[in-house]
């Protein structure tokens, strides 16, 4: 579902953040691009995500070749996606319950079914509670379990986060961890970047696991 | 904070409050407050109430039937429609200027900042006469105008232009702080969300900023609705056809009917009490807001 094709990424002014790459990802994979800051990590997951085109090469998302669709298929490419990023992104003026509304509304969906879908998706990151509080009130964890909950509100095929637990303590990293394994327990592709691969990773997930290490924006073995 | 309680500290600063340096006096207090309220007296509350006691003078019909008079109603119409013309276009402006210049880096930002001020800067005398210059008959397009049989001075579109001028600075400039201090964070968290941009804009940035800008409609409303110096340049004057209620309030003074002027004077001075009321209420509602966040 996910094909990347002798893909380069230079930005203006810059030398190639990812060079010559190719690597394919398939439903209900577990993959963990893992290297050292500035290998290329964010790049690449921005690359998959239609947030960055390549500079040369193909990448296929869904058969899709994103560097032929229109700027403004763009954003429709990117609702198959569920992102998390290590520094939240939430929306601090909005509560939690808005926080999460956010990609349904996006997609059009409103009014009763929203709140059904918003209230599942707090439920299962043990948020419930706190619908009603602002995020700035939440603890590091459990902000970035928010984030996890409006990554998958819209049910995205594939989640995608950067640095998921860059900012957290052991325990709520392992927290964290545990809701994306469960979300690749259902089926949903799971794209994890970090420095090095988690420790205590279940048994059970190491057979559809992949990792992808990244050195100075290549691929090593 | 370990080994004082919230209590003990709360007593502590309440202690600090009551012996700050920087409490005066009752009586430094009470001077100032006094010469506050004698200042604001003597030159905002005075001649409003001599407004309204001017215009009732000769009773309440003559002020009705001043008010009702085909010149006064034209006015009136006039006046409604230079707003409602000039507050949406410089409300779409305003939005458009603001986000570009608090969400993006670009070559000459500082010359859009500076033009944005220009209408604060230029006397509006000034706006109104550099209309005349390039629409008046003897300006640049005058001729143009006048073989297509189009009129822009001494008519209905060099007020509402005149209008637009004097009032584009308002929504922008109350805007750009307000989203420059919000930063792009929010917009770029719907983006990946995979928002287009006109959902960010309605989804995120405007109900951000709706607090701002509807201050900022308000001020550009009132001085729509207010301008003197550049719609009386490009005006002409014309009775029941291209005067404003500020122009005809002139007229009528001018020509000692004061009863009238009065009366007319009174419904802009009631618009104005109207737009302090809302400027209120809408500050008090953002204000609200922003405890909401904060404590919650």
């Amino acid at each position: 579902m996910i094909k990347f094709d002798r893909v380069s990424k230079r930005y203006p002014g810059s030398f190639d953040a990812i060079k010559n790459i190719t690597f394919e990802i398939n439903q209900g994979d577990l993959v963990f691009v893992t290297g050292a800051s500035g290998a290329g990590k964010s790049t690449l997951l921005k690359l998959i995500a239609g947030l960055e085109r390549p500079t040369s090469g193909t990448v296929l998302i869904n058969n899709q070749n994103v560097s032929q669709l229109k700027a403004a298929a763009i954003p429709y490419l990117r609702r198959n996606f569920g992102l998390i990023f290590q520094d939240h992104k939430l929306l601090y003026n909005r509560n939690c319950f808005e926080n999460v509304a956010l990609p349904l509304h996006i997609n059009g969906i409103l009014g009763e079914e929203a709140a059904k879908r918003i209230r599942a998706a707090l439920d299962k990151v043990g948020l419930l509670s706190k619908e009603k509080s602002m995020p700035i009130t939440l603890s590091g964890g459990e902000q970035q379990r928010l984030a996890i909950a409006r990554a998958v509100v819209s049910r995205p095929a594939i989640l995608i986060a950067d640095e998921p637990t860059g900012n957290l303590d052991e325990n709520y990293a392992t927290d964290i961890l545990g809701f994306l394994y469960a979300f690749q327990q259902v089926g949903v592709t799971v794209i994890i970047a970090c420095h090095e691969l988690p420790q205590n990773i279940p048994e059970n997930m190491q057979n559809a696991m992949k990792v992808l290490h990244l050195q100075h924006g290549e691929l090593s073995a | 904070m370990s080994g004082i309680s919230t209590t003990q500290f709360s007593k502590y600063n309440a202690k600090i409050a009551k012996n700050r340096a920087t409490s005066e006096p009752a009586w430094v207090r009470w001077t100032l407050i006094a010469a506050a309220l004698l200042y604001l007296s003597l030159f905002l509350f005075m001649p409003l109430a001599a407004v309204f006691t001017e215009a009732l003078r000769k009773g309440v019909d003559t002020y009705i039937s001043a008010l009702v008079d085909a010149d006064a109603l034209s006015a009136m119409k006039l006046t409604f429609i230079a707003a409602l013309i000039a507050v949406p276009l410089n409300l779409v402006f305003g939005v458009a200027a603001a986000w570009a210049i608090a969400k993006f880096e670009f070559k000459g930002k500082s010359i859009l900042i500076t033009l944005i001020d220009l209408p604060f800067a230029v006397s509006p005398v000034i706006a109104g006469l550099i209309y005349v210059l390039i629409f008046g008959l003897q300006g640049w397009f005058g001729q143009w105008l006048s073989d297509h049989d189009l009129k822009v001075i001494f008519a209905i579109p060099g007020i509402v232009l005149a209008t637009i001028f004097v009032t584009f600075p308002f929504v922008a400039r109350e805007l750009i702080p307000l989203m420059q201090a919000q930063g792009k964070d929010e917009e770029e968290a719907a983006l990946v969300l995979g928002a287009s941009g006109w959902q960010i804009l309605w989804r995120v940035t405007l109900p951000n900023i709706k607090w701002g800008l509807l201050y900022g409609v308000i001020l550009t409303n009132a001085r729509a609705m207010g301008e003197f110096g550049a719609v009386s340049v490009v005006s002409g004057h014309i009775r029941g056809l291209t005067n404003t209620m500020p122009l005809h309030v002139e007229i009528l003074y001018n020509e000692y009917n004061y009863a009238a002027a009065f009366a007319a004077a009174s419904v802009l001075a009631l618009l104005a009490l109207v737009t302090l009321v809302l400027k209120s209420i809408v500050e008090w509602y953002a204000a609200r807001s922003a405890r909401a966040i904060e404590q919650n």
